[in-house]
């Protein structure tokens, strides 16, 4: 056995890398998927799955086949507002990627003062959304907060925007715009510095110059920084629960939900464990489907330019 | 090794929370440093008392403790757990997670000491917990600012809307009010209908016997909306937390805050707390028994408890009337054990006095009525409160949760 082993080792080296990974990718993801789809045709309170009633019945645990997503989508009036506040989320936040690479542009020039304006841009990226959620709550805040300060000395009516059922989620986007933007500006910073010199230089002396340089030669260079931006930019977007839950709740009266938020209210504190994994099913389909697409295309491109 | 180093750290963590004979674990939810501090005191005395046993307490923050709950509960049950009264303990008590401590109400006599809160941990006849502390809520108002004006504490509904009107035609906003967090929308609620409809009524809404489209709701709904209509409410409201909606009363642009007595600590801190005093929510129709919520906290001991008998020692403890009394007028609120001596604070003094004449204790409208309905239940008061003539689609669609919900 340890000879054939030995003999093989080429073979199974592979194997040993990947089996932990694996393990805790199965254990951590896979698992937690499947159960959730499972759940999500269920009524479930959270409880013990096994508990009996006094007729000998499953007291916490009942099949419900699609009756969750049934409800989900004919019968729950907060779906929609949930769906277009993500889709709200989904299309405001890839104005994200060209302020992101703008930025890096700028602070990519070569002056002995960028040291010091540099860590300004990177701060919001530092901190916990928990406290950009805080910071923005306050900067919001009717009559105390900052803006109404601005609004007022502009001689404008102040808004309270997180008391706006038709402006709170545009608040809470503008707030997590702040920390994306960094995050999007130090990728492309780094895709900045891995700039083929080469190509440039080859660029100018075929005449590119201005835009018609950084269209041509230098965007197409970043194509990696885009996609990892675009992604990670989009994910942050969908799950965008945490700002959500410390903004407004949800609110006023849930028109500032999105489906991330619901499932966690719906599970965790309805105790409904069922409907909630129906939601974040739902959740898991649409970025599939995103990601895939965004795959799709990118692996279009690539085989395109070989 | 470092990482095993973790493991082994990280599971002795664990390990240290499982109990043995002689060592009794409490699962705490007091977070609050001041009720921390009072928490700790209070289990000292227990230990200091019964030298014998060992206490373990496993503090947890507030809001997380609701969660956690659920999962301790089954998996890791301490012999001791803080819990609050009414549906929210009845729901565990349904799961069988709760033990039947009806024997500890006979033996520490806490069937007389304790009569007034008995209903609320009452479940089939049987009590399924301690009480170990319980509050007023009722209207905090500047005391101050009604005298510069020359107002009097309302006792009718008529009186109030009198004061609220002179309030706003003077420039002050009469109530103030922060609705992110819902909940306080549901306490205006909670008294409106207690005072239209009387006690009973509002347990059947609660427990889903009565429509939220019934036509005696119509009533509470038009008087709450009078006030709503008028702007005596402070605006923009939703997006404030509750405790952020204290600054306009502190500065003394709001006059009036419906809530329960442990905002008082805000006053004290604010240094400002001789302006403030309190009174009963008003009554609005005779004949109609002045019922008032005063939300329960209590002591359980989960099914499986390892240490049940030093849990049910524990428990008797609060049949101490010294000690009962420190636990709860060190956290700002009353104890239920009658024996105690009657509280020396202004607050909770009147707290106390109202509470006993209470025809009904009810527990809020969040620990009375089933967790799925108040999720729904609270956002609709909310944008009722922003929105007062959608009403009707507000109540439509919580009488629908409450099909599914009660069926």
């Amino acid at each position: 056995m340890i000879n054939y082993l030995k003999k093989n080792q080429l073979k199974f080296a592979p194997i040993y890398f990947l089996a932990p990974t694996i393990i805790l990718f199965s254990l951590y993801v896979i698992y937690p998927i499947i159960d959730s789809i499972w759940v999500s045709f269920h009524s479930w309170n959270g409880m013990d799955r096994r508990l009996l009633d006094s007729s000998g019945e499953l007291k916490n645990w009942k099949w419900v086949g699609l009756d969750n997503y049934r409800e989900l989508f004919f019968d729950d009036y907060t779906f929609p507002i949930n769906i277009i506040n993500n889709l709200k989320w989904l299309i405001l936040s890839l104005l994200v990627i060209p302020i992101g690479l703008g930025l890096a542009i700028f602070l990519n020039q070569n002056i002995k003062e960028m040291k010091f304006i540099k860590p300004l841009f990177f701060f919001p990226f530092v901190i916990n959304l928990v406290v950009v959620s805080l910071i923005f709550t306050w900067f919001y805040m009717p009559k105390y907060g900052l803006l109404d300060l601005i609004f007022r000395s502009v001689g404008l009516e102040p808004i309270a925007f997180l008391a706006e059922e038709t402006l709170a989620t545009y608040a809470i986007i503008f707030a997590f715009f702040w920390p994306a933007i960094a995050y999007t500006m130090i990728i492309y910073l780094t895709g900045l510095t891995n700039i083929n010199t080469e190509v440039v230089e080859a660029g100018r002396i075929d005449g590119a110059s201005g835009f018609n340089m950084f269209w041509n030669v230098i965007l197409p260079q970043l194509r990696p920084a885009t996609f990892i931006a675009t992604v990670v930019t989009v994910v942050g977007a969908l799950r965008s629960f945490d700002m959500v839950a410390i903004m407004t709740k949800g609110g006023p009266w849930g028109s500032s939900s999105v489906l991330a938020y619901k499932m966690y209210e719906e599970a965790l504190f309805s105790y409904r464990m069922g409907y909630g994994s129906a939601i974040a099913t739902i959740l898991f389909l649409i970025m599939d489907i995103y990601i895939a697409w965004f795959l799709y295309r990118l692996f279009i491109n690539e085989s395109s330019e070989k | 090794m470092k990482i095993l180093k973790y493991l082994v750290v990280i599971s002795t963590f664990f390990l240290s929370t499982i109990s043995y004979a002689g060592t009794l674990v409490i699962n705490s939810n007091q977070s609050d440093p001041r009720a921390n501090e009072v928490m700790h005191a209070y289990i000292k005395a227990f230990d200091e008392a019964h030298p014998d046993i060992t206490v373990v307490v496993n503090d947890f923050d507030t809001e997380e403790y609701k969660v956690s709950i659920r999962n301790f509960l089954q998996a890791d049950p301490p012999d001791v757990a803080i819990w609050f009264a009414g549906n929210r303990m009845k729901f565990f008590v349904d799961q069988g997670l709760f033990e039947d401590v009806s024997d500890v109400w006979e033996s520490a006599g806490f069937n007389d000491s304790m009569s007034a809160t008995k209903g609320a941990l009452t479940v089939d006849g049987k009590q399924y917990g301690v009480p170990y502390g319980y509050y007023q809520w009722g209207v905090y108002y500047r005391k101050d600012i009604f005298d510069d004006l020359g107002l009097n504490e309302p006792r009718t509904w008529d009186e109030f809307k009198w004061v609220c009107a002179m309030l706003k035609k003077n420039g002050v906003t009469p109530i103030t009010i922060g609705t992110r967090y819902l909940w306080t929308a549901a306490g205006w609620f909670d008294y409106m209908n207690m005072r239209v409809n009387g006690y009973d009524f509002h347990m059947d809404l609660m427990n889903g016997d009565a429509s939220y489209e019934d036509p005696r709701l119509d009533d509470v709904f038009d008087k709450w909306a009078e006030l709503l209509n008028a702007g005596y409410f402070l605006e923009d409201h939703a997006a404030l937390s509750w405790q952020e909606a204290i600054t306009p009363m502190i500065n003394g642009e709001a006059a009036m805050y419906l809530m329960g007595n442990f905002m008082v600590p805000f006053f004290e801190d604010a240094g400002m707390v001789d302006k403030v005093d309190y009174f009963q929510f008003p009554k609005i129709y005779e004949g109609i028994g002045m019922a008032e919520d005063a939300p329960t906290d209590t002591f359980h001991i989960p099914s499986g408890a390892k240490n049940k008998e030093d849990a049910r020692k524990f428990l008797a403890f609060l049949a101490n009337p010294e000690e009962a009394y420190k636990l709860a007028s060190g956290n700002g609120v009353l104890t239920p054990n009658g024996n105690a001596k009657a509280p020396e604070d202004r607050f909770q003094m009147q707290g106390f006095k109202v509470l006993s004449n209470a025809s009904d204790i009810a527990q809020f409208y969040d620990r009375d009525t089933h967790p799925d309905m108040h999720a729904d239940g609270m956002p609709g008061l909310q944008e009722f409160m922003v929105k007062p003539d959608r009403i009707g689609a507000i109540r439509s669609r919580l009488d629908k949760t409450r099909k599914r919900v009660f069926k």
